[in-house]
């Protein structure tokens, strides 16, 4: 029986979501096992809340996830990961970039941004593995590799060796190949 | 799956799917308008060598630049989305009486859940309406091998064949095997045939006909078409299905007895039968409208469908187990917190321009593009929104019904792609037809919702060669419009003058605002100037936040605080620009009367 799980990213469009469920995908389909990946353009993508979709195994069917299916989230920012609760287990791990970007509402002083948002999962038994993606990116040698930062911690869960990511990167990021290897490497560091 | 097997493969979208099937098909004609969820087809096609590719004004011209090139016997893919294809409906349905040369399919690409439309019409009735074949795929990689086939329906069956996806595939990537260009068997040369290309009754008659001959033809063809098959499995419940919900069927019931459909129409109705006759409880699941529900029933076979099963929104398989019972997960329920709506971007041209709009006293008549986000609040300065273009007629039709009353009082947005699209014939109505509204062009140069794609007034064409650029103000002014300005929208002060100017005017005129998209790649390269705001000037008065730009946040403060800070105690807070976010456009910077907002790189 090959591994199976589904993986959903999520955050604000523009974080670089995209880019880092490619290379999630691209690592899994390199060991052999079947992928499908859901995204959504368009409107979504104007500073508005984005997800995708990732699942694998020995073949899939659905391109979504259901709710309460999801195995491993990876939030780009904080109210992003409780935002997509439904679609968590007990079980499921997540990985968070503390980071914090005010929704409208928020940014025009009608709401305030809520506190202690992680203890919505963490209450509900929910691992979560927080991470100031930004300044571990900074520390890698460039703010942007953030989203590899996430990757790399997600890495740790996944039936993927460390060298097919490493081989990935290698292929899929053409400048500043050495800083986002760092950046993949820290992030695997917090949750290995 | 294995090693090897997964190696031969691509992981494509269905969209790149669908581009790399029409270039092994043969197509070397490709036309369409971009949409959500159609638009990266054409962005893969025009990759490809020998392909010649375009954007057109809108989907009509689309079609029929496709159906020209059928005509000279080329293979041809035209695209769009669901809407866009209510555009482009009356060549549609008369392309179905002069049937074809080289082969032609029409891709439709449907947004059940509105994801990034205004409706979530079912555009399978596009074919049992203009009495076309239809084909659906489900994956990727599905969607390539059932492209080539339409290919030869097209040419086999002489008609042009519509093609549906829906977001769920054209967004969705998987692994496709990938196979060589041929050529399509039509030669491409002048063939005079004018009783099949000129329907006027008498041939329209013949050609009636035909269709009716056709359609009797494919329904024998699509029982044995390999793309419809029988999946073995337990028979207390079969199911029936196509496109997505295939995939969710196969999710959610994997035990279970299925019928794959991938001609959508007509139907295979034989093969419907037999499997019904296998079955205990047939299941009919589809996304939007019952479909192949009402045709299945049509037909005198029982079956269940939307009596159960969602008629609305997307499907998947959580849906469809409960649905028809069966056992799901603890599903947490959400957690009440701020939305996160689209906005637009900081430094957005449309924000002046809004921010200004929204200060006098009309109603707004919008369009669609970014700028229906000036909808959302703080802005709030649109009033209507239905398709591409009617933002014009609308304005138009208020004036008329309100007559003196409405003097001053309608306007009409709408941006340069989607005035391009079929903003036009409205502006040539309000002249015609001596209106007192208002026409405002946002001009940025692009289509920029979905992701910048070059129009008719934009300079450039698909393949990022130079092209003429429309010019719009010289355009209005031929319909016949004499007063035309141009404006800066970032240069509020003006923008508003203007608009109170030309909004009293009780004749038709237009404003062009006129100022490139910030996303633009040439935009993005040219230096910045970040502004600040100064915490020790700003007086929380609000007038910047009032814009609505994602780099300006607001600072709560408490009475203490506010002291602290050497404020007023009443003062509720304070706003803060994020300089990484900033696009230096100044609009902020012009509406603070507390000159408490400066260049960054001024404060240091």
């Amino acid at each position: 029986m090959k591994p199976r799980g589904n993986i959903l990213f999520c955050g604000v469009g523009g974080q670089g979501i995209l880019l880092a469920s490619e290379i999630t995908a691209a690592a899994l389909l390199a060991t052999g096992l079947d992928a499908k990946k859901s995204e959504v353009h368009g409107m979504a993508q104007r500073g508005g809340s984005v997800v995708a979709h990732l699942r694998y195994g020995e073949k899939v069917y659905s391109p979504l996830i259901d709710p309460g299916q999801a195995d491993f989230a990876v939030a780009f920012e904080t109210m992003e990961a409780v935002r997509y609760l439904p679609f968590l287990h007990r079980q499921s791990k997540v990985i968070v970039n503390t980071h914090r970007i005010a929704p409208p509402a928020v940014a025009t002083g009608k709401m305030v941004y809520p506190a202690d948002l992680l203890a919505e999962l963490t209450g509900r038994g929910i691992t979560v593995y927080p991470l100031d993606g930004f300044s571990i990116a900074r520390a890698a040698g460039d703010i942007r590799t953030a989203n590899i930062v996430l990757v790399g911690a997600l890495s740790t869960f996944l039936p993927v060796g460390e060298d097919v990511f490493l081989d990935v990167l290698q292929k899929k990021i053409p400048r500043k190949l050495e800083e986002n290897i760092a950046a993949f490497k820290e992030g695997r560091r917090i949750t290995a | 799956m294995t090693k090897g097997s997964t190696k031969n493969k691509q992981w494509l979208s269905g969209n790149e799917a669908i581009a790399r099937g029409a270039w092994e098909a043969g197509v070397t004609v490709a036309s369409g308008y971009p949409g959500t969820p159609s638009t990266e087809i054409l962005e893969n096609l025009c990759t490809y060598k020998d392909v010649y590719t375009e954007w057109a004004p809108n989907e009509k011209v689309a079609l029929e630049v496709g159906l020209g090139a059928s005509f000279a016997g080329a293979r041809v893919l035209v695209t769009m989305k669901h809407v866009g294809l209510n555009v482009a409906a009356d060549p549609l349905f008369t392309a179905a009486y002069t049937g074809v040369r080289g082969g032609i399919v029409i891709i439709t690409a449907d947004d059940p859940e509105m994801h990034s439309s205004q409706n979530e019409q079912d555009n399978r009735n596009y074919a049992y309406a203009a009495k076309l074949p239809m084909l659906e795929p489900s994956d990727p990689a599905e969607a390539l091998e059932l492209l080539k086939k339409a290919f030869e329906i097209s040419e086999e069956f002489d008609t042009p064949v519509l093609f549906r996806t829906t977001t769920r595939v054209a967004h969705v990537k998987g692994l496709v095997a990938r196979g060589k260009r041929k050529g399509g068997p039509v030669p491409v040369q002048i063939e005079k045939m004018p009783a099949k290309f000129v329907m006027l009754p008498g041939n329209a008659r013949v050609r009636r006909r035909a269709i009716a001959e056709r359609m009797t033809r494919l329904a024998a063809y699509v029982e044995s078409f390999a793309g419809n098959r029988r999946e073995p499995g337990t028979t207390k419940q079969g199911f029936i299905t196509g496109g997505v919900s295939y995939l969710y069927v196969k999710e959610a019931f994997p035990e279970a007895a299925v019928l794959k459909i991938a001609t959508t129409w007509p139907l295979p109705l034989q093969m419907i039968r037999d499997f019904a006759g296998q079955v205990e409880e047939l299941i009919v699941v589809e996304e939007l409208d019952p479909f192949l529900e009402t045709h299945i029933k049509a037909s005198g076979i029982a079956c269940i469908g939307k009596a159960r099963i969602p008629a609305m929104g997307e499907l998947n398989p959580f849906i469809l187990k409960k649905a028809l019972g069966r056992e799901t997960g603890e599903v947490f329920a959400p957690v009440d917190i701020p939305p996160r709506p689209p906005n637009m971007c900081p430094g957005c041209p449309h924000r002046g321009l809004f921010y200004s709009l929204g200060k006098q006293d009309v109603f707004i008549s919008g369009d669609i593009g970014c700028y229906t986000l000036g909808f959302l609040p703080p802005l709030s300065a649109m009033d209507s929104c239905v398709c591409m273009g009617a933002s014009i007629g609308v304005a138009h039709g208020m004036d008329k019904a309100l007559g003196e009353k409405g003097r001053g009082k309608t306007v009409a947005v709408i941006g340069d792609s989607t005035f391009m699209h079929s903003g036009i014939t409205g502006l040539v109505n309000m002249v015609y037809n001596s209106s007192a509204s208002t026409v405002i062009i946002l001009d940025n140069r692009i289509t920029a919702m979905t992701g910048h794609q070059p129009n008719p007034a934009s300079g450039s064409t698909i393949m990022d060669e130079p092209a003429k650029a429309v010019n719009l103000e010289n355009l209005c002014r031929a319909i016949g419009v004499n007063h035309v300005r141009l404006v800066n929208p970032h240069d509020i002060k003006e923008c508003r003058r203007v608009l109170k100017e030309e909004i009293e005017r009780p004749e038709p005129s237009v404003i062009i605002a006129q100022s490139p998209c910030v996303l633009l790649p040439e935009e993005r390269k040219r230096r910045k100037f970040p502004l600040a705001s100064i915490q020790e000037k700003c007086t929380g008065c609000g007038t910047c936040i009032r814009l609505g730009c994602p780099a300006i946040n607001w600072v709560p403060l408490t009475a203490e605080e506010a002291k602290q800070l050497g404020k007023k105690e009443k003062q509720k807070g304070f706003a803060r620009i994020s300089i990484e976010m900033c696009n230096g456009c100044g609009q902020c910077l012009a509406v603070c009367k507390f000159k408490a907002i400066k260049k960054a790189e001024d404060i240091g």
